[in-house]
C-alpha cells in the first residue's frame, strides 16, 4: 500500500486518523477530532466516477475506491455525521469510544466507496468491530452484555455474507459489486447478510437491544452507519427485488407498533430507525429511478434528523444523570428549551412535516409506489407516514419534554452539544426549504416537485389527524415500566433457560453416575474383600486331606455313573 | 374542631409554584381550540385541490383526514390490545 493510496482513500483517512486521536491532549485533540471528518469529506469530493484505487489480492484486483453519485452521497453524509457526532461527543472524555466511532464511520465510508464484494466484506466486518466497541464503551454491565449479543448477530451476518461472496466468486469468477438477482445460493446468502444489518425480520431486535445501551454520545454514532450502509448495498446490489417491498413494510409497522409500547426514550428512537429504514428497503424493492432517488435522499435526511433526535435524548440523559424512561421524565422544556426545540425539529423532520427535510425525501418513495400502481404498498406507506408522527413525531417530545412535570430542572447541555444539535437542526430545516442542492446530488436526474398545493395539504391533513388520534387516545399511550418481548427472547431467555436446564440435567446425571459408580466400586471391593480376605472362601488355605476326600468322592461318583448309566 | 392553621385562598395561591405559561389550563384550552380549528382548516383546504385518484379510495372526500385518523387509532388499538397483551412484560424481565 503506497502513501498515495492512504492519502486519497477517504475511508483510510478516517480509520487511520482515528488511531492518532489518543496521541493528542486537550484542545489539540478537539481540533483533530473535528478536522479528520472534514479532511475525509474533502477527499470524498475528490473521488471521480468509476474505479479510482485498486489493490491486488490473491487472483483478484480489489477496487478499493470507486465513485458514483450514489456512493458519494452516502459517503458524504457519513463524513458529515462523523463531524457532528465528534462535535457532540467532545466532552465525553472517552477516547476509546471516539476512536472506535471514527473507525466505524470510516468503514461505512469504505463500504460506500467499495467497488468489489471483498472490499465491501472487509469494511463490513470492521464496522461490526467498531460499533461493538462503541456499544461496549458505555462501560455498564448492561452495555457489556448488549455488546456481546450485538457482536454475535453481526458476526453471524458477516459469516453469511462471506459464504455468499465466496460462492459468488466461484460461481461467476468475478467479485465486482454490481446489481444481482436473488436466484442462487450465493446471491441469497449475500442478500441475507445485507438484510441482517438493515434490522430486517426476524433478527430486528439486535438494534433496539444494543443501541440504547450505548453511552449518551455512542448511540448518536450508532444510529447512522450500520443500517444506512445496508440500505446502500441493497440499492446497488438488489434494487428491484420484490421481496424487499414486503420486508420493508414489515419493518415499517414493526417499528411503529413496538415504539408505541416502549417506555425507554432511546429505545423508542431505536425502533423508529427500523421503521425509517423500512421505507428505504421498500424503495429498494420498488427499484425505479424515483424510488432509488427517494431511498438515497431519505437515507441522507434520516441520518441528520435521527442523530438530532438522539442528540436531544443524549443531552437529557447527560444532564439528568442517565434518566431515559418516559415514566421518569416530563416537563423538561422549562429548563432545557434549546434541547427541547432541537428535539421537536428532529421530530417534525422525521414526521415529514412540510418545510422539513423528511418531507422532501420520504415522499419520493410514496410517489414511486403511486407511480408504479402499487396500491397496497401505497396505502401502507401513507398509513405509516401518519404512524411515524404518532410514535416518534409526537410521542418522543411529548413524553420527554411535556406530559407531566417530573420536577426535574436540568439545564441545557454544554456548548459543543448545543452546537452539534444546532447544526443538524439547521440542516433539517434548510434541506426542507431548499431541496434543490440535495436533489442535484441524487443518483438519477429528478424533476420531483414536493411543494405542490395538493401534496402539502395532503400531508398536513395526514399528520394533524394523526396528532388528534394521539391526544384522543392519550390514556392508552400512558407509559408503564414494561418492555415488549421480541425475537431476541429466543436467544436471551429460551436458549439461556434450555442451557441452564441442560447444565442442571448434566450435573444431576454426573452426580448420579458418581453415586452409582461409587456404589459399584464399593460393592466390588466388598465382594473381593469378602472372598479374598485371609478367611475368604477363595483365599483361605485348604488342608490336603480335604482335597483328597473330595477327589475320592468325585472318582466314586464317576465309577457309579460309569457302571450304571 | 380542626387544629390545622387556617390559610386564606390568596395565601395558598401565593405558596404554589407558578406554572409555566405553556402548561396553564387556559393555554391548554386555547391549544385545543386552536388545534381543532386547524384541523377543520386543513380538511377544508384539502377539498379545494383536485385529488390524484388512481386506486379509487384515495380520491374520496377528505381521504387524508379520515385515513390518517382511523389508521392511527387502529395502530394504537392493535399495539395496546393485541401485541401489548401478548408480549408485554416487566422491564426487569431479563434481569431476573
Amino acid at each position: 500500500m503506497t502513501i498515495d493510496t492512504v492519502l486519497l482513500n477517504p475511508a483510510l483517512i478516517l480509520i487511520l486518523g482515528a488511531l492518532t486521536i489518543p496521541v493528542f491532549r486537550g484542545w489539540s485533540r478537539h481540533i483533530v477530532t473535528l478536522a479528520l471528518p472534514l479532511l475525509t469529506l474533502a477527499a470524498i469530493w475528490q473521488v471521480g466516477d468509476g474505479v479510482q484505487i485498486t489493490a491486488a489480492f490473491l487472483d483478484y484486483d480489489l477496487e478499493l475506491v470507486q465513485g458514483s453519485n450514489l456512493s458519494r452521497l452516502f459517503a458524504t453524509i457519513f463524513a458529515l455525521m462523523a463531524f457532528a457526532g465528534g462535535l457532540f461527543a467532545l466532552n465525553r472524555g472517552n477516547v476509546l469510544e471516539m476512536v472506535a466511532a471514527f473507525a466505524y464511520a470510516g468503514s461505512a465510508i469504505g463500504v460506500a466507496l467499495a467497488g468489489d464484494l471483498v472490499t465491501v466484506f472487509i469494511y463490513w466486518e470492521l464496522m461490526a468491530v467498531g460499533s461493538t466497541i462503541v456499544v461496549w464503551s458505555a462501560r455498564t454491565p448492561a452495555s457489556a452484555k448488549a455488546a456481546m449479543r450485538y457482536a454475535l448477530i453481526h458476526l453471524f451476518g458477516g459469516v453469511v455474507l462471506m459464504i455468499g461472496v465466496i460462492a459468488y466468486a466461484q460461481q461467476t469468477g468475478s467479485i465486482d459489486f454490481v446489481t444481482m438477482q436473488a436466484d442462487s445460493f450465493a446471491t441469497w446468502a449475500i442478500l441475507i447478510g445485507f438484510l441482517i444489518n438493515t434490522g430486517a425480520p426476524p433478527l430486528s431486535a439486535w438494534l433496539p437491544d444494543a443501541y440504547p445501551e450505548a453511552s449518551w454520545s455512542g448511540s448518536v454514532f450508532l444510529s447512522a452507519f450500520t443500517t444506512k450502509t445496508a440500505v446502500y448495498v441493497l440499492l446497488v446490489g438488489f434494487a428491484g427485488t420484490e421481496l424487499l417491498i414486503w420486508v420493508g413494510l414489515y419493518m415499517i409497522f414493526y417499528g411503529i407498533i413496538y415504539a408505541l409500547l416502549e417506555n425507554d426514550m432511546r429505545r423508542i428512537l431505536a425502533y423508529s430507525i427500523i421503521n425509517q429504514v423500512g421505507f428505504m428497503v421498500v424503495a429498494a424493492g420498488i427499484g425505479t429511478e424515483m424510488a432509488i432517488n427517494g431511498a438515497a435522499a431519505h437515507a441522507f435526511t434520516h441520518i441528520i434528523y435521527k442523530a438530532l433526535l438522539l442528540m436531544s435524548a443524549g443531552s437529557v440523559m447527560y444532564m439528568t444523570g442517565g434518566k431515559r424512561k418516559c415514566t421518569e421524565l416530563g416537563g423538561l422544556f422549562q429548563s432545557m428549551p434549546f434541547t427541547a426545540i432541537a428535539g421537536i425539529i428532529g421530530a417534525l423532520a422525521i414526521s415529514s412535516v412540510p418545510w422539513t427535510s423528511g418531507f422532501i425525501s420520504k415522499s419520493m418513495t410514496t410517489q414511486a409506489a403511486f407511480d408504479e400502481g402499487l396500491a397496497f404498498t401505497w396505502f401502507c406507506l401513507v398509513a405509516a407516514s401518519a404512524g411515524v408522527f404518532l410514535h416518534a413525531g409526537i410521542k418522543f417530545p411529548w413524553f420527554v419534554f411535556f406530559q407531566k412535570d417530573s420536577g426535574l430542572r436540568p439545564k441545557d447541555p454544554p456548548w459543543n452539544m448545543k452546537a452539534a444539535m444546532g447544526l443538524f437542526a439547521f440542516l433539517c430545516i434548510w434541506l426542507g426549504v431548499q431541496p434543490g442542492p440535495l436533489y442535484s446530488f441524487l443518483p438519477y436526474p429528478t424533476d420531483f416537485e414536493p411543494y405542490t398545493q395538493a401534496h402539502v395539504y395532503e400531508m398536513l391533513q395526514l399528520l394533524l389527524y394523526s396528532g388528534l388520534a394521539f391526544f384522543v387516545l392519550l390514556g392508552l399511550m400512558k407509559r408503564t415500566l414494561t418492555i415488549t418481548l421480541d425475537f431476541d427472547w429466543f436467544y436471551r431467555k429460551l436458549a439461556v433457560d434450555v442451557a441452564d436446564k441442560a447444565t442442571h440435567a448434566t450435573a444431576h446425571f454426573i452426580t448420579m453416575f458418581c453415586i452409582v459408580k461409587d456404589k459399584l466400586v464399593n460393592a466390588t471391593l466388598t465382594l473381593i474383600t469378602e472372598h479374598h480376605n485371609p478367611r475368604g472362601v477363595l483365599a483361605r488355605t485348604t488342608p490336603a486331606g480335604e482335597m483328597v476326600f473330595w477327589m475320592v468322592v468325585v472318582l466314586c461318583a464317576y465309577l457309579i455313573i460309569y457302571f450304571f448309566v | 374542631m380542626s387544629t390545622e392553621p387556617k390559610t386564606s385562598k390568596s395565601e395558598t395561591l401565593k405558596s404554589e409554584p407558578k406554572l409555566h405559561w405553556l402548561v396553564r389550563p387556559k393555554t391548554i384550552k386555547g391549544l385545543w381550540v386552536g388545534g381543532i380549528l386547524l384541523l377543520l382548516i386543513v380538511t377544508g383546504l384539502g377539498t379545494t385541490v383536485h385529488p390524484h385518484s388512481k386506486f379509487g379510495l384515495e380520491g374520496t372526500l377528505t381521504f387524508y383526514s379520515w385515513y390518517g385518523f382511523i389508521t392511527c387509532v387502529a395502530m394504537v388499538v392493535f399495539a395496546k390490545f393485541f401485541v401489548g397483551i401478548l408480549l408485554t412484560r416487566k422491564d426487569t424481565y431479563y434481569d431476573d
